[in-house]
């Protein structure tokens, strides 16, 4: 008998019930990433920006001289924006190897023969993407608002903007889904990350660029809902109530953004199975 | 403290089953049940029994008939079932950028088991495979008789009342076989876990199993207790002929008589005779067909014998 008999008896403790697993995966793949300096290095870059919005809600609300600086709707909007860059590379960054790497590890069949169900596996890897693209949009520009308050030491800037808080959630939200569930789609098509980030940013600058294509012969920017990135940004005026950037109708911009997001469940849903079925 | 599910008379039953891969029949209309203990399913390679697994998992759904896994309808409660089987994959399968403890402990977690309670599941689970020294390592680097191991820990840790193994000793060295091999008995025999082993070597269901189920072609053709499929329902000879063409024309005259027959090393022939007829009708076939026996033996069906005779017959 194997000297390793001694190690194994039956458990008799407490099992959770079945739904909660998405959050086990989600928390391990939030720590995996967060156990990386150079995530830990892209993070910290990310908040660049807020730390210089904040010394301008600072000066604006302690300096006279500083009054141009005030901020309004816009300033969060612009905020928003500038976050995109941080928003494309931590995306590709954390989102590419989230089913790629399963896959190519055949982790499926572990994780498909556990109880939990394909949808919360995709669930919890959407959660891990969704979790830290928001530390990258959302919380700071939440934060914004908050510093805004304390620094000028009365509500009026956020009685007189109420809308701000639900449209920082709303735009936030509608753009990290997205993202995410994009990436998640492209990221079950292979078993490559390396390929997944080319598709990503496939999709993000072929679909710009033949916007820009499109525009140089027409000279209007009718056509802008071509482009996934300028689709979120059009939709993200109209969330700030202000002038949107682009002719093309927002119902336009909302619908590509749908068929988006319906696409990649669609894609998800054939691609993330227990086996592979080549018929 | 959870009390343990009472565990049914039959631990797995297929009715009528028949499972699709596009125009491809992967299952034809099985109806089967395993008992309780060690089983083996076995079969060559392509019969099937990764496909029953898989469908008794729910990763592919049947055209038609109905399975019941520990008492539970497949269809109806699938997860219930997850939540009390293990399942260890033939293909390598394991969380990427993970140690093994980690690996091992997220499983558990998986399966329900709090944070605490899985990380020391994982440990003891470990060190039972014998990976206990390697537990901190990263699964990549792991040989391939590691990886069978913690493949096995991942299907153990959560303790489960039926584990599927498929193909449990592939890749593995001599010594490595064996210890997998112990483990899967010493499971079964000592732990109270049902096992059911699929595998397409004879050896290995007939060390670790007391019952067997023998698929061909996507469809059950024998199965009961090895001991019992093994009786003799005729006599089982080594032959060895001298034949100027070889034994290959021989061997084809005698299953076109109706003998069972197959090769075995050092061109010995295990040729099975139904009924009572004993030697005579090979003596006759040799006769007819001049050729020359050069040694003739009874022997003891083996599993590989009752493996022949329904995989011929199928």
């Amino acid at each position: 008998m194997p000297i390793h008999d001694q190690g194994y008896r039956r458990y008799s403790g407490t099992r959770a019930p079945s739904g909660r697993a998405w959050s086990v995966i989600a928390a391990a793949g939030i720590r995996t990433l967060f156990a990386k300096r150079a995530f830990i290095g892209l993070l910290l870059l990310s908040w660049g920006p807020f730390l210089v919005r904040a010394v301008q809600i600072y000066a604006a609300a302690n300096l006279p001289q500083a009054q141009f600086l005030a901020p309004d709707a816009k300033m969060f909007r612009q905020f928003l924006d500038q976050q995109e860059v941080f928003l494309f590379f931590i995306t590709v960054y954390a989102g590419t190897g989230l089913i790629a790497n399963d896959r190519r590890a055949n982790a499926l069949q572990i994780y498909l023969s556990k109880p939990l169900t394909r949808v919360e596996y995709i669930f919890g890897k959407f959660a891990i993407l969704l979790t830290l693209l928001l530390l990258v949009t959302w919380v700071p520009a939440v934060l914004l608002v908050i510093i805004q308050v304390m620094f000028a030491g009365s509500f009026s800037f956020f009685l007189q903007h109420l809308f701000l808080l639900p449209a920082i959630t709303v735009f936030s939200l509608v753009q990290v889904a997205s993202i995410s569930l994009a990436m998640l789609a492209l990221s079950s098509l292979s078993r490559s990350s390396r390929y997944v980030g080319v598709l990503y940013a496939g999709l993000i600058f072929f679909s710009q660029a033949l916007y820009g294509i499109v525009r140089g012969i027409t000279r209007d920017s009718t056509m802008a809902w071509l482009s996934v990135p300028l689709d979120l940004q059009q939709i993200g005026d109209v969330i700030f109530r202000i002038e949107p950037r682009f002719h093309m109708p927002i119902w336009s911009a909302f619908l590509m953004i749908a068929l988006l997001i319906g696409v990649s469940i669609a894609i998800l849903e054939r691609r993330v199975r227990g086996v592979e079925v080549v018929a | 403290m959870s009390e343990p599910a009472p565990i049914p008379p039959q631990v797995v039953t297929l009715e009528s089953v028949t499972v699709n891969y596009g125009a491809q029949v992967a299952l034809r209309d099985i109806t089967t049940a395993f008992a309780p203990g060690a089983i083996g399913l076995l079969g060559p390679n392509g019969a099937g029994k990764s496909t029953m697994i898989k469908a008794l998992l729910g990763f592919v759904v049947p055209a038609r008939g109905r399975m019941h896994v520990l008492g539970l309808d497949v269809a109806q409660s699938p997860l219930e079932i997850r939540a009390r089987i293990g399942y260890m994959p033939e293909n390598d399968g394991h969380i990427p950028g993970m140690n093994a403890v980690s690996f091992v402990a997220y499983c558990a977690e998986l399966s329900g088991l709090p944070r605490a309670d899985a990380m020391q599941r994982a440990h003891e689970v470990l060190f039972y495979v014998g990976l206990g020294e390697a537990r901190y390592r990263n699964v990549e680097t792991y040989s391939t008789g590691m990886k069978q191991r913690i493949k096995l820990a991942q299907a153990l840790v959560h303790d489960p009342d039926l584990l599927f193994l498929d193909e449990p000793t592939n890749g593995m060295d001599p010594a490595g076989r064996d210890e997998m091999l112990e483990l899967v008995k010493d499971l079964a025999a000592n732990k109270g876990v049902n096992v059911i082993v699929s595998s397409h070597l004879l050896p290995d269901i007939e060390y670790t199993c007391r019952s067997v189920v023998v698929m061909d072609k996507g469809r059950v053709v024998a199965q009961g207790p090895i001991d019992s499929l093994k009786q003799p329902r005729g006599q089982v000879f080594e032959l060895r002929v001298k034949t100027p063409d070889g034994p290959g024309p021989f061997v084809a005259t005698l299953r076109a008589a109706g003998l069972e027959c197959h090769a075995t090393e050092d061109d010995v022939m295990r040729v099975f005779v139904p009924g009572d007829g004993g030697a005579h009708a090979v003596f006759a076939l040799a006769a007819a067909h001049q050729v020359q026996v050069r040694h003739l033996r009874p022997s003891v069906p083996t599993l590989e014998d009752v493996f022949a005779q329904a995989v011929g017959e199928a």
